[in-house]
């Protein structure tokens, strides 16, 4: 089943929510992403197709978007924030910490290909510094337990009750 | 801890010798002296920020009062009379940006709330989008009113799946309701609003940037003019306005421009602004007050003051576009004008606190690699001249300097600033340049021990 067919429906919804077929492009994208973790080649083609864009506009957006992965990644892409404020409270240690307990710097993955990392800029969440991105879900205010319990829980359950829930800090005083 | 409920106060971070504090305390300590506006629903224990949570705090009132009561013309003369100006970064005044869409034009017009929030140091919109999305939906839907549009994207940052999430789900309870969607509220009117994510480029928060990606393509910014009013999304009459700003929407209409122009600074800076204090303080976070309050106010009193004993060296008032200020700039007043007087600008609200013993070279190079990884590259002056600074300043920290870069970087810096097709290229040279006004014995420093050691060497030319 090629692509489009097997997302006929969310992809009928994405396109009714724009009056030009072009601006669904990245919205497509993500549905291509989801599918195979990351962008095939045959995926974008039936995505110009679908557009009604010449396979070249397809790619000059998509390589300007670093969210979109054009190879494989690991199962877990561990994404560090190293901009300025998170800098200031020990970013760079948290960085260390994964080198040393997974054997992997910035742009490697592990040889079973459960881990990648990479380091980022900004994602808002600097007052709660140190912080990475796990897939979707945001870790905050890392510390080195709380990074080896986020690891464990990974490999056993492939998510973490330390991740962030609807963001608010700081929280109010329940009394 | 944001939302897990874990508690890791007693725990410490880093290798010996730096203790990297982190201080769970509530907010509320010291109570607020003031009134809470768009933060207020939040802060009771228990509110969800589901529609029925909102509703009970008088949640949609103001959209209730409006359709069919105020003509558009009104409520854009209410926004202007209340002073509120665009909390995304540049302080232009809302009510103002609205009236200068065409009156007679026949055809679609767009609003796009701006939650790109990618400007390093901030964090409000997430909160606010997360934590009461439907204050922000009800601003949109007012402005949507307001401006005759019918269709409203949120843009928001691809990183923020959860905040996506907690949109959509909050966009369906609304039309649900009737809020959203065809004839809203019986009243006649049709306000569509989506979410749309963004897929990861800082760039994109700047207004055209944000609506070519919304188009489908790179996010590189467009020449000004023409300006968005008039040829925005596919070339139609748009609004873009940022998350905070639309969220004090619904109180400015239930409370009256009266009431909101009174707070703060007036007349030029009315009303609350959420700050995100981030670095080296006790109490790191989100703290709205009224604009006018000192910057030491914020930090010793709200923040909880510095974490450890080491004192105040430099601050961030607005974002990593802000140029850095000294403790002789604590008392300045966080408006608008009194930033903008103190040689910075009040930004996005991003308040960051460096304490002594922080190497400023090291941080205008941290801001500063941030700024040459996100330059979109439409323009030659921001694109070579980000490579060039990040270099220079790479060298300098790495203690192989000379002292001709210094006037190297100023040079590169007058140069770009005011020479690009966006503000981007003022904001990144605001570390540099503010940096070496103020601490430039810390830049010669690492020269003079590269030239004593004579350590300067020629360096590979890196390549992106
Ligand atoms: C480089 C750059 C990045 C920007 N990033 C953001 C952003 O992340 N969020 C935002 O609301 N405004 C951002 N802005 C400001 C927008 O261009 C625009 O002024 C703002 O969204 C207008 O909304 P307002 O009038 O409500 O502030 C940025 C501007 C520039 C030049
Ligand atoms: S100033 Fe920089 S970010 Fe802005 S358009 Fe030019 S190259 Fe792009
Ligand atoms: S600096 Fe790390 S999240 Fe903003």
């Amino acid at each position: 089943m090629t692509f489009v067919e097997k997302y006929k429906d969310e992809i009928a919804d994405i396109l009714s929510r724009y009056p030009v077929r072009r601006s669904a492009l990245i919205p497509l994208l993500y549905v291509a992403q989801r599918d195979q973790g990351y962008v095939t080649e045959s995926a974008m083609q039936e995505i110009a197709h679908l557009l009604r864009l010449t396979p070249p506009q397809v790619y000059e957006t998509i390589t300007f978007y670093t969210m979109f992965n054009l190879k494989p990644v690991g199962t877990f892409h561990i994404q560090v924030c190293k901009s300025l404020m998170c800098a200031l409270v020990g970013s760079d240690t948290v960085i260390e910490w994964i080198k040393t307990k997974l054997g992997i710097g910035p742009g490697e993955s592990t040889a079973d290909g459960l881990f990648s990392l990479s380091v980022v800029e900004c994602l808002a969440a600097c007052g709660t510094g140190p912080m990475m991105q796990i897939n979707e879900d945001y870790y905050e205010q890392l510390t080195e337990n709380k990074l080896d319990r986020i690891l464990t829980d990974l490999r056993s359950t492939g998510t973490s009750p330390l991740k962030s829930g609807p963001f608010m800090w700081p929280e109010p005083v329940k009394t | 801890m944001a939302g897990t409920g874990k508690d890791v106060s007693s725990e410490t971070l880093g290798e010996a010798g730096t203790p990297l504090f982190i201080v769970r305390l509530a907010c509320n300590d010291p109570m607020p002296k003031h009134e809470l506006i768009l933060l207020k629903n939040m802060m009771q224990p228990g509110y969800t920020g589901s529609l029925a949570d909102y509703e009970k705090t008088g949640g949609y009132q103001a959209l209730r009062n409006t359709l069919g009561k105020l003509a558009p013309a009104d409520v854009t003369a209410i926004v202007r009379k209340s002073g509120l100006r665009g909390r995304g970064g540049a302080g232009f005044p809302t009510g103002v940006k609205w009236g200068f869409l065409p009156k007679d034009y026949q055809g679609p017009r767009y609003l796009c709330c701006n939650a790109d929030e990618s400007e390093p140091g901030t964090f409000k919109d997430r909160q606010l989008m997360e934590r009461d999305p439907h204050q922000v939906l009800e601003g949109i839907v007012l402005a949507c009113y307001a401006i005759g549009s019918e269709t409203a994207y949120i843009y928001i940052r691809g990183e923020m799946v959860l905040g996506s999430k907690i949109l959509e789900h909050a966009i369906g309870e609304a039309r649900a309701a009737g809020y959203i969607g065809k004839n809203v509220l019986g009243s006649g009117i049709n306000v569509d609003v989506w979410v749309h994510r963004g897929a990861g480029a800082y760039i994109c928060g700047e207004e055209t940037a944000l609506l070519e990606s919304l188009e489908g393509k790179r996010g590189l910014p467009r020449i000004k003019p023409p300006f968005p009013a008039t040829h925005g999304l596919y070339n139609k009459p748009t609004v873009v306005n940022n998350v905070e700003t639309l969220a004090n929407l619904p109180h400015i209409i239930t409370r009256g421009p009266e009431w909101f122009a009174a707070i703060g600074s007036p007349p030029k800076s009315t009303g609350t602004r959420v700050f995100c204090v981030s670095g080296h303080v006790k109490r790191p976070g989100n703290y709205e007050v009224p604009m006018g309050m000192t910057v030491r106010e914020l930090v010793y009193e709200y923040a909880g003051g510095m974490r450890s004993d080491k004192p105040l060296k430099a601050f961030i008032p607005g974002g990593a576009s802000a140029p850095f200020l000294t403790p002789a700039h604590l008392d300045v007043k966080l408006d608008f004008e009194h930033v903008a007087a103190a040689g910075s600008m009040l930004g996005s609200g991003g308040v960051t606190v460096m304490e002594e013993g922080t190497s400023m070279v090291w941080a205008a190079l941290r801001l500063m690699e941030f700024f040459y990884h996100e330059s979109c590259g439409k323009c030659s002056p921001c694109r070579e001249g980000s490579s060039w600074l990040v270099q220079t300043m790479r060298r300098i920290f790495a203690k192989r300097g000379r002292m001709e870069d210094l006037e190297t970087l100023l040079d590169l810096c007058k140069n770009i600033a005011g020479r690009t097709v966006c503000a981007f290229g003022d904001a990144e040279v605001a570390p540099i340049q503010s940096t070496l006004k103020h601490w430039r014995h810390e830049y010669v420093d690492l020269i003079n021990e590269a030239e004593a050691a004579n350590l300067i060497r020629p360096e590979p030319v890196a390549r992106r």
